[in-house]
């Protein structure tokens, strides 16, 4: 049964996105919470990295926290999903434990 | 999930120790959860392989050292310490550099065995993946 990762931190602070991503495995959710958010635009460093891995992984980013820095959907990587608390919820119950890098 | 009321529970450390009340507080939690019986496993990586690091002496920094705590875990039945390797090589670490934690096996006539298990990243995400409660720290 799947994994749901939560990510608060800013892959350009810390490497908590890098360590999430390396142990997040087929067919995990992965959603950027709090300052993480800011790993979703397009166009950074890790960009490349993310889409590699959105192979496999659904990636979510939490509209809210992305809101709140100023960042609008059509600034993000293609293919990530933006949701609400709600949406934030919904994973937690679709996936068996969820697992937050921070 | 595991019978009964016995959960596996997974304690994700991934702080270095005396810089932050991480490594400490995720300590205390651990014994907790193990007074309640569960089947409990901690996961060192990233920086969290510095928490049973040999030698550490807080005497300079005026902080308690706690590292002493990690060698005691086996009497609470906290047998399972999953270290990673990858990390442990970024860091320039090898296990010789870490602690030896054991626990008394009481099934095997009280032979003191390792508690440290080394487990390569993937091996670490499946760890996750098996668990039924992850707390990170």
């Amino acid at each position: 049964m799947t994994t749901l990762h939560t990510i608060n931190k800013s892959p350009f602070e810390r490497s908590a996105m890098a360590s999430c991503l390396n142990h997040a495995l087929d067919g995990d959710s992965v959603l950027m919470i709090e300052d993480a958010v800011v790993g979703a635009r397009k166009g950074t460093a890790i960009a490349n990295d993310l889409r590699e891995h959105q192979r496999t992984c659904a990636i979510y980013v939490l509209g809210p926290d992305l809101a709140a820095r100023g960042l609008k959907p059509e600034d993000l990587i293609e293919g990530i999903t933006v949701v609400d608390y709600a949406g934030f919820v919904d994973l937690a119950a679709r996936n068996r434990r969820v697992c937050a890098w921070l | 999930m595991s019978e009964g009321n016995t959960k596996k529970f997974l304690y994700i450390n991934r702080k270095a120790p005396h810089g932050s009340i991480y490594a400490l507080e995720s300590l205390e939690v651990v014994l907790i959860g193990a007074a309640f019986e569960q089947d409990v496993s901690l996961a060192f990586l990233d920086d969290g392989v510095f928490q049973i690091a040999a030698g550490q002496d807080t005497a300079g920094i005026g902080s308690k050292n706690f590292a002493k705590t990690y060698r005691a875990l086996g009497d609470y039945e906290v047998r399972k310490l999953y270290v990673e390797r990858e990390s442990l090589a970024e860091r320039g670490l090898s296990e010789s550099d870490l602690m030896p934690i054991t626990y008394e096996d009481e099934d095997d006539d009280y032979a003191e065995k390792p508690s440290i298990h080394l487990v390569d990243r993937a091996e670490m995400a499946r760890i996750i993946r098996d668990s039924d409660v992850v707390l990170s720290f």
